[in-house]
């Protein structure tokens, strides 16, 4: 027997720890264990405690937050205000039970067909001007300066949500579906690139190596070697995108950009709460149809 | 001819996949490549047609240095070096058409491949290849619809359609079973045969080389330690590539099969 065995032997076995350094370990616990405490017991205590050390002074004031007392406030609850909205909120509901669809017809027609437009128009454009970008910000297919540029444009579009692009858009193109539009197109360029990008760094090289042997292009290589592999993918996000696409032309529409979200905002404003109910109502049952739409075409594709 | 003169790879690790590889393969000779894994026998035949780009030296085919070729001229010549791959490397989601069809990219345009619209000739070519390997009636299958040898001979259609004059083989049997192993050889073999082809095939069967090659080259640690017929394979010669092992078991079986 080796003698590294018989060391060995009788000895329990035990996983090494995910975090090799055990001070890194106990200081990750420690601010796990303050974490759950400051959740628990509140935030008004350290405020008190704070001052209760002379570390501050009462009313000291934190910048622009306020006094300590404010900056460890917490969530405040102003419970008339809520008994007052409880209300409001019965009558909301309740107009789920009697949806109006008659009396703003015309307004819910023509705001579907706003967002329907700007759905499909964005989604076909978004895709357009990602797969370009997805095959640039793939590191397996694309040189270094186009991978970087194109995972630059990604962020751009993933850091900016897409309401802080509508309502830039909607202060320079003016209230209507076009700044909807742009900003749908932008933002499904972050979404579809990034994932389709990754898809293509997933995917077997050998395929795309073997079409490169026989003295393909660039292009050649991604047609035949690239796409075949990637198809089903794309074409499953792209379903995906444009469920979120109309989902988004609804909230659109509450900062100007256009669509039903307009004619819902409009609705609010006027607190018709059926017709608001016959919105969302239209708005579920497209959500629904188009999810099993995509589902039935992505069981068609293998 | 091929002509490798002081071939050398250092990945960007540090590894030192081929040192200094020098060898010279006539035109219509099949060559056996054998060695243990990670020997370099892989890197060698990818810096041929430089999916593997050599750190130093030089691979001349027919006179034309492919070492250092720009891009147009590179695929050019790799046109001329079909390429069979270990787990066969078809695109699994085209049809067994597109797969041997894609082997005549090099010579076809974009929007002519794009469309699927290969000359004519180049579709009987396909049809002759899938025919001569007995897949003609699975032209319209996708290739992972077949099976592992069927695969394979798919992969040996598309390197051929290329109308190569070297085929460079990347363990074309690791991944079939012994009889289906021996078929895709034989049938590698005898097309070079027939076509006058020239051929590498990095092998670990030991037995199944020396069956259907006739020379040998044998590498360790990125070094070529042996160079000879199949014959000359003796226990002290695979003992220096492969290490100490009883040897006489897997070189008597292979007179076995040889006979039967």
């Amino acid at each position: 027997m080796s003698v590294a065995l018989e060391n060995k032997l009788g000895t329990a076995w035990k996983k090494n720890p995910y975090i090799a350094s055990s001070s890194l370990r106990w200081a990750i616990s420690a601010i796990v264990l303050v974490y759950v405490f400051l959740a628990v017991f509140g935030t008004k205590s350290i405020s008190s405690s704070l001052v209760g050390l002379g570390l501050v002074e009462e009313g000291f004031r934190f910048g622009t937050f306020g006094s300590v007392d404010k900056f460890f406030s917490g969530i405040d609850v102003n419970w008339s205000r809520i008994q007052r909205g409880l209300a409001r909120g019965q009558e909301f509901v309740g107009g789920f039970l009697s949806p109006d669809f008659a009396s703003r017809w015309d307004h819910i027609v023509q705001g579907m067909y706003e967002s329907v437009v700007m759905t499909i128009a964005s989604t076909v454009v978004g895709i357009g001007v990602s797969i370009p970008i997805a095959l640039g910000a793939a590191r397996n297919i694309a040189p270094l300066p186009v991978y970087l540029a194109c995972r630059f444009i990604i962020t751009v579009s993933r850091a900016l949500n897409e309401l802080i692009v509508a309502i830039i858009l909607v202060a320079i193109l003016g209230f209507g579906p076009l700044a909807g539009f742009i900003t749908l197109s932008f933002a499904t360029i972050g979404f579809l690139a990034k994932l389709l990008a990754e898809e293509i760094e997933d995917m077997n090289k050998s395929q795309a190596e073997a079409v490169q042997a026989t003295g393909a292009t660039w292009l050649q290589r991604i047609n035949f070697g690239v796409q075949p592999q990637v198809m089903p993918r794309l074409i499953g996000l792209s379903m995906y995108r444009l469920d979120i696409n109309f989902r988004e032309s609804a909230v659109l529409g509450l900062v100007g950009a256009g669509g039903i979200g307009a004619t819902l905002n409009t609705a609010f404003d006027r607190y018709e709460f059926d017709t608001v109910a016959a919105i969302l109502l239209i708005i579920i049952s497209t959500v629904m149809v188009l999810e099993y739409l995509s589902g039935f075409i992505r069981t068609r594709i293998k | 001819m091929l002509e490798l003169n002081g071939l050398t790879k250092i990945y960007h690790t540090g590894d030192k996949a081929l040192s200094d590889v020098t060898l010279t393969i006539p035109n219509g000779q099949v060559v056996a490549l054998i060695g243990p894994s990670g020997a370099g026998k892989s890197t060698l035949i990818r810096s041929i047609n430089r999916l593997v780009e050599p750190t130093s030296g030089s691979a001349v085919l027919d006179g034309v240095n492919i070492t250092t070729l720009r891009d147009g001229a590179l695929r050019k010549q790799r046109r001329r070096m079909g390429m069979i791959f270990q787990e066969y490397a078809l695109v699994e989601r085209l049809t067994v058409m597109e797969n041997v069809l894609s082997g005549r990219l090099g010579y076809v345009g974009f929007w002519r491949s794009f469309f699927r619209k290969f000359p004519q000739a180049d579709m009987d070519e396909a049809y002759r290849l899938l025919d001569r390997v007995g897949l003609l009636a699975m032209a319209d299958k996708r290739a992972d619809e077949l099976s592992g040898g069927q695969r394979q001979r798919v992969g040996i259609c598309r390197a051929l359609i290329q109308n190569p004059s070297l085929l460079l083989v990347d363990e074309p049997t690791a991944s079939l079973d012994p009889k289906t192993s021996r078929q895709i050889m034989r049938l590698i073999c005898e097309l070079c045969a027939e076509r006058g082809l020239a051929a590498i095939i990095n092998i670990h069967d030991v037995a199944l080389a020396q069956m259907f090659v006739e020379r040998v080259i044998g590498l360790e640690l990125g070094r070529v330690v042996f160079d000879g017929g199949p014959t000359e394979l003796t226990p002290e010669v695979l003992t220096q590539i492969y290490g100490a092992e009883d040897w006489e078991a897997t070189i008597e079986k292979v007179d076995d099969e040889a006979e039967a």
